[in-house]
């Protein structure tokens, strides 16, 4: 180190040198291993959801009547594991197997409301509800009417 | 009772893949909240395009349970009343449907929420 | 800068959470809490609390009368730096708040250094805090939601540390102070802070062996705080192809105070963590005369919530403090 110069001039990587810089050094998510994971969550937690379905329609519920209730019941779990600090371990691990499911719907529900307790029922709890349930129901809603819409306009 | 549990899996695990396949290759900046709206107006348009109802008829649960069913829900609910009502059902069909599934995720969310605290 | 009659640090105290408490500097800190909460009713007031009795405690092992304290700096992480701002109101000293980031602690030092040399005060109280648990719901998710965090994302450690600054007495002192520009290399990625924040780095240390014509060797150990294990590779990289070797006594607060089995991805981040770390382990390694001279880089991600939403790059900024013992 002893060649090394005093003066020096200041930076001399651009900003667009450095973009590539940092792609170099941020380690990637790892794709594979990921993927694996969110199959097999996701598929554990879906395989729940048929059990619900199975056995709501052993008591004589319709088939499509079962399947609504399963949606319901998963909302429940997914809510309660959040409530319960087990959901964000999964997350943790499944990463979209548990962020696609309805019980991450639930998750993304309760997570914002319940930590924002603190700033009152009305514009902690009720507003923080939905925000992400909020886009979820604008876009989901929105989809359905257009599609509505342009079924009537075919027919 | 253990009937459709093999298809759900696959079929949820692969709508899961899809799922973190869109996360872990688009930018840093889509969130969560972008996959699930992602998810559920994809269902949606599937849904009107007919392609996810056969999903629905294999998977089961595969494909009621990944938030692409409440959409396909929402699509089916709107064309359906459309036939009963007009144009009218463009309007009350999709939410008609999925009434159970909002409410239910709207009260057991408020209940949870002050119910416990979070863990950090 | 560099001071002619260099301020000395008469005392200082680090209060942390659990997780740090059990990270590999966890015996270097004066107090570990058993819990994020502390029995406080919400997080906020927690950190609040927390920032109070690291002052608290800086100026009592000082035992030096709350009187003769001429001025307090803070800073924090939240929104209009309430943590501090509450806790000022506890402490009743005229109070200047400060808002650097994670680089606020080298800010403050900087600062009240300059507000003793040029004689304005005999003591001043430096005090910074950030905390996990606000932080993360203010700047990205509800710790609840089941999300994968990026593996460059960094953990914002709980903690606040404090140092007391006074015109004479014993202590290490603080001898020059480089304060940094703000630097956009267009990086709009907050899972990746340290990126953000690594040409600032870069360029204030730069700036600082320009202007005092020293090069690394002459540092004991050259932390930055808080860049994490990522943006400390990139510093090393931009240094290095600007002329500049940086040896192997340059490290990253954010990197030490974490080990790898706390799966934190690439570190740490928050003010806190250069607070709690010169606090606790580089000022006892000053005084027990294992380091002569340490230069403390802080950097800071000067972004908000609502700027990264819009799409805005994230400005990164670098102070540079050095102190010797």
């Amino acid at each position: 180190m002893a060649d090394q110069t005093l003066k020096k001039p200041l930076l001399s990587v651009t900003a667009e040198k450095y973009q590539t810089l940092i792609k170099q050094y941020t380690p990637k998510p790892t794709i594979i291993k990921n993927v694996v994971r969110a199959f097999i969550v996701g598929g554990i937690i879906c395989s729940i959801g048929q059990i619900f379905i199975n056995l709501f329609s052993s008591f004589g519920l319709a088939r499509v009547e079962a399947s609504t209730a399963a949606t319901a019941t998963m909302i429940f779990l997914g809510a309660l594991l959040t409530g319960l600090g087990v959901y964000d371990e999964i997350g943790k691990f499944g990463g979209a197997g548990s962020i696609v499911p309805v019980t991450g719907f639930a998750n993304s529900i309760v997570a914002p409301a319940m930590e924002f307790k603190r700033e009152g029922y009305v514009m902690g709890v009720g507003a923080k509800l939905f925000t992400v349930a909020g886009p979820v129901l604008v876009y989901g809603i929105a989809t359905s009417i257009v599609v509505g819409f342009v079924y009537f306009l075919l027919h | 009772m253990f009937e459709m549990i093999v298809p759900a899996f696959i079929v949820g695990g692969i709508i899961c893949m899809i799922g973190q396949l869109l996360m872990d290759l688009t930018k840093p900046t889509f969130t969560p909240a972008h996959v699930l709206v992602s998810f559920v107006s994809g269902g949606a348009i599937l849904g009107a395009l007919g392609i996810y109802e056969p999903l629905v008829k294999i998977g089961g649960a595969g494909a009621s349970i990944p938030l692409s069913g409440f959409g396909y829900s929402l699509a089916k609910g709107a064309m359906e009343a459309v036939e009963k009502r007009g144009i009218l059902g463009a309007f009350s069909g999709g939410v008609e449907a999925t009434a159970v599934g909002i409410a239910a995720a709207i009260f057991f969310g408020y209940l949870i929420s002050v119910a416990f605290k979070p863990k950090g | 800068m560099v001071f002619a009659k260099p301020p000395v640090i008469l005392s200082s105290y680090s209060v942390v959470g659990p997780k740090e408490g059990q990270g590999p500097l966890g015996k270097t800190f004066d107090k570990v809490w058993e819990d994020e909460l502390n029995g406080e009713k919400s997080w906020e007031v927690a950190e609040s609390k927390m920032l109070q009795e690291a002052m608290n405690g800086a100026i009592n092992q000082a035992s030096v009368p709350k009187e003769q304290i001429d001025f307090m700096l803070a800073g924090d992480l939240l929104n209009q730096i309430i943590s501090s701002n509450f806790a000022a109101r506890q402490m009743a000293l005229p109070f200047i708040g400060l808002y650097g980031a994670c680089s606020t602690m080298a800010l403050g030092i900087a600062v009240g250094s300059m507000l003793i040399d040029g004689g304005f005060a005999q003591k001043v109280l430096v005090g910074v805090s950030s905390h996990h648990d606000t932080a993360e719901r203010q700047y990205r998710l509800p710790t609840e939601q089941g999300a994968q965090r990026a593996m460059s994302a960094q953990w914002t450690v709980t903690g606040a540390g404090s140092v007391l600054l006074g015109s004479d007495g014993a202590g290490p002192r603080v001898t020059s102070a480089t304060i940094g520009r703000v630097i956009d290399f267009a990086v709009k990625d907050v899972n990746n802070m340290g990126a953000a924040m690594a040409p600032a780095v870069a360029d204030t240390i730069l700036n600082h062996f320009n202007d005092r014509q020293l090069r690394p060797v002459d540092y004991n150990l050259i932390a930055s705080g808080d860049l994490g294990a990522v943006g400390l590779a990139l510093a090393c990289e931009l240094l290095k192809q600007s002329g500049m070797d940086m040896g192997t006594n340059f490290t990253d607060c954010g990197v030490m105070i974490y080990d790898e089995s706390q799966d934190t991805h690439s570190g740490a981040s928050g003010c806190g963590c250069s607070s709690v770390v010169l606090a606790g382990d580089i000022l006892q390694r000053i005084k027990a005369g294992e380091l002569k001279r340490v230069m403390l880089v802080g950097s800071g991600a000067l972004h908000s919530p609502t700027s990264a939403l819009q799409g805005e790059s994230i400005p990164g900024i670098g102070h540079a403090v050095v102190i010797e013992g």
